[in-house]
């Protein structure tokens, strides 16, 4: 049987994957900021995040609606529920680009503490988790979800050397690079809170999908 | 009975553009509601009501029992009009001329505004000669017409996949949803302006009545809807601007959507969230 609610909610769905696709972008262009030491690329993240905060806006008010006035059920509720979740998500990861761009203008005037290489990668795997994240919501993939749960680990690991590399051969071999490595370390941490939100992502459509939580249990999904 | 209306209200309708456009939303009014008050003999059913109906919306009515919604609803095609000691103050307008206008022919008006109650009742005949009957006894005769006009009110009112088989059939063969659309079809056949609905579905099962829930969905594409509900969720779906009244007043009109998520009054809100009621 046809129904109108459908309209709503597919409207709500593609507001969610044009945050998406802007929260993903501002990943790339912070991130290639960085790497081309574009102050203007920098500012531009910045400037655009208002756009992305105000979609997070209307999309909360879509699902209050739906919500209020569809009483929905089942399937209905969890994707709209899931929906709002995953909003929020990418509401944060577009504020950690802004905050990757503020490093960014922190060390554009300073010569680089060392050539790139660890950073590019981390921003590569967060980006890919983000666009695996949406793409199992949008498929409705739960092995994609588990997947992009996974390679958070992968993340981590990268940071970490980022930070090891970063404090003990500069800051602690030479107090005078700390300008210049901190705002490094930030990048590098703001690039795994990014793969994070996606992990989040990726737990709620597992549960938008089977309805099955495995948030703060992922052992379950071992199983 | 005495109808009795204030004369200043209906000079100042009087005369004016057939469509009146609300200057703040741009949007075409269709139904005016000016001061308006109601009374069973000396017990006054509905204070001082001004309402406001855009064309090709949905208004759900909803309020406890005895609010007046029902009395409301029934004053737009002057069905209480049949009750002695009844009064009216004030005026409804559709398309800017008053219903309460002593030169207004009410047939015409009855015409022009279907009305389907809570319990379907179809006439004991045919699917077809159900639909058929509004037209034939306004005169019409032409069988060609009256085929092409039941088809296309039964389509309107999502019936027709499921009757066309069999429209030679009673209508008490159908179930009561399908009851209910024919009744609904019944009424969209001599292609009134405006449906009133008086509970349509609360006798209906969840099906049936998501059912008739689309049919308002779409419907209201070609006419202006007046729903009285007692079920607030069914308000909450179908409608595009919600009333909700209480002892006779009118204590809220809004969007629908601003009615469930952010009611201007605490008397509203204790209504919808079940404080009360």
């Amino acid at each position: 049987m046809k129904r109108h609610f459908d309209e709503d909610l597919k409207k709500m769905n593609t507001d969610i994957l044009k945050m998406a696709a802007m929260s993903e972008e501002s990943i790339y262009k912070a991130v290639e900021a960085l790497k081309n030491r574009d102050k203007d690329l920098a500012r531009a993240v910045i400037d655009s995040d208002y756009k992305i905060d105000e979609l997070e806006l209307v999309i909360e008010e879509e699902a209050i609606s739906l919500l209020a006035l569809n009483q929905p059920m089942a399937v209905d509720l969890r994707f709209i529920t899931t929906g709002m979740k995953i909003n929020s998500e990418l509401e944060r990861i577009a504020d950690l680009s802004e905050n990757i761009a503020q490093c960014v203008l922190q060390l554009a005037d300073k010569p680089l503490l060392k050539p790139l290489v660890n950073i590019p990668k981390l921003a590569e795997i967060s980006r890919k988790m983000v666009r695996d994240a949406i793409d199992s919501f949008v498929n409705l993939d739960e092995e994609l979800a588990k997947k992009v749960i996974f390679s958070d680990s992968e993340a981590d690991k990268l940071r970490n050397s980022i930070y090891n590399k970063l404090i003990y051969d500069y800051m602690l071999k030479d107090g005078s690079t700390a300008p210049r490595a901190v705002p490094l370390l930030l990048i590098a941490r703001h690039l795994e809170r990014i793969c994070d939100h996606a992990g989040y992502i990726a737990t709620n459509v597992i549960y938008m999908i089977k309805a099955k939580v495995v948030k703060h249990h992922l052992e379950r999904l071992r199983k | 009975m005495t109808v009795k209306m204030k004369t200043h209200i209906t000079s100042r309708t009087q005369g004016v553009s057939n469509k009146i456009v609300d200057e703040n939303k741009e949007n075409i009014v269709k139904i005016s509601v000016k001061d308006f008050n109601f009374y069973y003999e000396k017990s006054q059913a509905l204070k001082n009501i001004n309402l406001k109906i855009k064309e090709n919306t949905v208004v759900g009515i909803i309020g406890p029992s005895g609010c007046g919604k029902s009395t409301f609803l029934r004053c737009f095609n002057r069905m209480n009009d049949m009750i002695s000691g009844i009064k009216y103050e004030g005026a409804i307008c559709i398309d800017g001329k008053n219903i309460f206008d002593k030169e207004l022919d009410i047939v015409d008006l009855r015409r022009n505004i279907g009305m389907v109650f809570q319990k379907s009742n179809p006439f004991p005949k045919t699917i077809f000669e159900n639909v058929a009957y509004g037209l034939r006894i306004n005169g019409i005769r032409n069988k060609e017409y009256i085929s092409e006009k039941v088809s296309r009110s039964l389509r309107n009112a999502a019936l027709w996949d499921e009757v066309k088989d069999r429209l030679n059939q009673s209508a008490f063969s159908l179930s009561g949803g399908q009851q209910q659309r024919l009744c609904i079809a019944r009424a969209l056949a001599v292609e009134p302006e405006v449906l009133l609905l008086d509970e349509p579905a609360s006798a209906l099962d969840p099906i049936a009545t998501a059912k008739v829930e689309e049919l308002i969905h779409e419907l209201k594409k070609k006419y202006t809807i007046i729903i009285v509900t007692h079920n607030m969720q069914q308000a909450a779906r179908v409608s595009d601007y919600t009333a909700f009244f209480m002892m006779g007043e009118l204590v809220e009109h809004d969007l629908t959507s601003k009615i469930f998520t952010k009611p201007s009054k605490k008397i509203t809100e204790d209504y919808i969230t079940g404080r009360f009621g």
